[in-house]
């Protein structure tokens, strides 16, 4: 039997399950291995009834903490599909400011209280809301990373990521590092499986896929040092994605 | 004598974010009929408070998924406009060519995946590969051929890496330039193919038109994406710089977006609103697919949006082949203009693929931003949604329920909208 799989989203840009669509040919080999019961974005079909549910985009509001909690009663693995998912993203930036204060800026005195749609809260990860059972981290997330994912959970495996740095992937490509060329980089202490790609194309890592269990923040110091980078320069690259992140 | 009906769809299928339908009759009488935006909203304006003119481009990107390149070339403009900064001639024709990837990119997405099952009579596209392989494959090599022409020139076809303030951090080399020139060549014969079989099907395009407003970008010489001004069907041009006055934005209770409004009760920009503008500056393959799908402006069927993407799929090809050779004439040198940190404000308008997208940010003497405002395309077609549903629904009323279902599904999805985009919330004046 194959595994049924549902995809949902939450506050996000939708980007990621764009991804999906972007394995092209490729998806033709993936609904030969599980079968997808609904993917809002895609297909008109629903069905409550599935193994693997892919949650993308961060939790707002109560009715979405309430939807979420409802997919994770159905679901036998959760996997958080991106930045937004996985870590919050960039819509924790706003979490710099109070509630109160983000609605004033945006909805001015208007009567919006007592409406669910504008009853917001703080962003939150998926895994601060419910149990996660895997993360596929990245802004947006590597579709060739996606697919490994799917496979190992058709077969029953627990997917792993890399518990290496991006500059180990970035060395491997030979790249001159970015830091060479005057930019700064998070590439030392962000989990790798990105392939680099923007040391690849010229840019420094901005940290999207989240970081290392096992971060090495006297390396990081070493290397801030010797290009003169100041901390406040480093955190603000930090916060773009890890805004406020538990144990940081 | 027609039943009473009750309709609430919840979460509509195939289109980007959230929205759900309300239709209500009762004696054969519209009592409601009314489109719902119910995405969370999510404060991009708010967040940029504060932050550096270099982080300006990597967050806002992030409002949309679909048309992050588009919002790139936005915010990049809109900031260099207030830095008042130059860029190449060179630099403008790769940011055309990686506007044109991501209109192909989403535009083959919105025929293909997201309208082609309505006109087939499915779900979803997977049943299509059994029943229609061939033509699935076709759409899924040209979705795969605007992917490689994005990744090409942007580093990645979803948040853009290369495009950079001044120029790009990463050009392409000239013989990978003329790799994607053969490779647009060889894609005019397929795109020709899929759009006679858009035309063999355009009798399940419901029989509608409502004359409105179009309002898109307008070029002397261009059919206008990457700049211009902005022109109306109605009112003619009008600079960029007083966008606020075309958009006059609004909020109605049954939604998280905005709505807008100019010189009717709604406007409808995105690809129809380009054909209608500006189908004399089309090129010679983008007239040639026009013709094969029997399309003239001006038109007043918003179903016809699909076929105007189909029309624009063309034009982008041969545009991006003139492109690349007008690039290749020169050869790549990758130059790139200098930014220096000043205080202002910038204005800028990209059509991306739903339509017109305005930035505006004001800049501090530090270079942190102090105020952005971003108005997106979904947002300026709520409204037109909302009135072809109160203009169609009398027309509806007799139908079985499954019919109105999804004739008025297949409406919003005509729109192709960008939900998420449209809810990334600006400063919002109730009325």
């Amino acid at each position: 039997m194959k595994p049924k799989v549902a995809f949902f989203d939450f506050a996000s840009c939708e980007g990621c399950q764009l991804q999906v669509v972007n394995l092209e040919e490729k998806i033709l080999d993936l609904v030969d291995i599980v079968q997808v019961v609904s993917f809002r974005e895609a297909m008109k079909e629903h069905s409550d009834d599935y193994d693997i549910a892919f949650v993308e985009g961060s939790i707002m509001r109560p009715m979405d903490e309430e939807r979420l909690k409802n997919i994770r009663s159905n679901a036998r693995i959760l996997v958080a599909l991106g930045a937004c998912a996985c870590i919050g993203g960039v819509n924790k930036l706003r979490n710099k400011w109070s509630v109160a204060e983000v609605k004033a800026e945006v909805y001015g005195d208007a009567a919006i209280e007592g409406n669910p749609y504008f009853d917001v809260l703080p962003t939150r990860a998926v895994d601060e809301v419910v149990a996660v059972d895997a993360y596929i981290p990245g802004c947006p997330i590597n579709k060739n990373e996606l697919a490994k994912v799917v496979t190992s959970l058709a077969v029953g495996r627990k997917p792993t990521l890399p518990n290496y740095p991006v500059c180990v992937e970035c060395k491997k490509n030979e790249n001159v590092c970015v830091f060479e060329m005057g930019q700064f980089c998070l590439g030392p202490i962000t989990r790798a499986g990105c392939n680099s790609i923007c040391p690849n194309n010229g840019e420094g890592c901005d940290g999207c896929r989240g970081f290392l269990e096992d971060l090495r923040v006297n390396a990081m110091k070493d290397v801030l040092r010797r290009y003169s980078v100041s901390m406040d320069q480093m955190m603000k690259r930090f916060n773009l994605y890890n805004f406020k992140r538990e144990g940081y | 004598m027609a039943m009473d009906v009750g309709i609430h769809i919840e979460h509509l299928t195939r289109v980007e974010g959230h929205g759900d339908i309300f239709f209500n009759s009762k004696e054969g009488k519209v009592e409601k009929v009314q489109w719902h935006v119910t995405e969370a909203p999510r404060f991009f304006e708010a967040m940029v408070r504060g932050k550096s003119y270099v982080h300006l481009q990597p967050i806002t990107s992030r409002i949309c998924g679909i048309c992050s390149i588009g919002h790139s070339l936005a915010s990049l403009k809109a900031t260099e406009a207030a830095l008042g900064v130059q860029v190449s001639e060179e630099t403008v024709l790769l940011r055309r060519l990686a506007l044109h990837g991501e209109n192909m990119q989403s535009h083959i997405l919105h025929i293909g995946y997201l309208v082609a099952p309505d006109l087939f009579g499915v779900g979803s596209v997977f049943p299509m590969v059994a029943t229609h392989k061939d033509a699935v494959l076709k759409i899924v090599g040209l979705h795969r051929l605007a992917n490689f022409m994005s990744d090409l020139v942007c580093g990645r076809t979803t948040h853009p890496i290369t495009l950079r303030l001044g120029g790009f951090s990463k050009v392409p080399a000239d013989r990978e330039l003329t790799d994607l020139k053969s490779r647009l060549e060889a894609a005019k014969p397929v795109i020709s193919e899929v759009a006679g079989l858009l035309a063999s099907v355009k009798g399940g395009i419901p029989d509608f038109n409502r004359e409105t407003e179009y309002v898109g970008l307008v070029d002397d010489k261009l059919y206008a994406l990457y700049d211009g001004a902005i022109g109306s069907t109605d009112t003619g041009e009008h600079p960029v710089n007083f966008y606020k006055s075309i958009t006059n934005e609004y909020v109605v209770p049954q939604s998280t977006a905005k709505y807008t409004k100019h010189s009717r009760d709604s406007y409808f920009v995105g690809a129809l609103a380009r054909f209608n503008l500006n189908e004399s500056k089309l090129s010679d393959f983008g007239r040639e697919t026009a013709e094969v799908l029997g399309m003239k402006a001006p038109i007043h069927n918003p179903f016809m949006n699909t076929y105007a993407q189909m029309v624009e799929v063309a034009d982008s090809v041969q545009d991006s082949i003139h492109i690349i050779d007008e690039l290749l004439a020169c050869g790549i040198k990758g130059d790139k203009a200098e930014v220096k940190v000043k205080a202002g404000r910038g204005i800028s308008a990209v059509e991306v693929p739903r339509g017109i997208l305005f930035h505006d940010y004001t800049i501090d003497s530090i270079g942190n931003c102090t105020k952005a405002n971003c108005i997106i395309p979904t947002n300026q077609n709520h409204a037109s949604i909302q009135q072809d549903m109160e203009a169609i629904g009398p027309s509806l009323v007799e139908r079985p329920e499954k019919d109105i279902e999804l004739t008025l599904e297949m409406l919003v999805r005509a729109y192709d909208p960008c939900i998420s985009c449209s809810t990334h919330y600006a400063k919002v004046h109730f009325v």
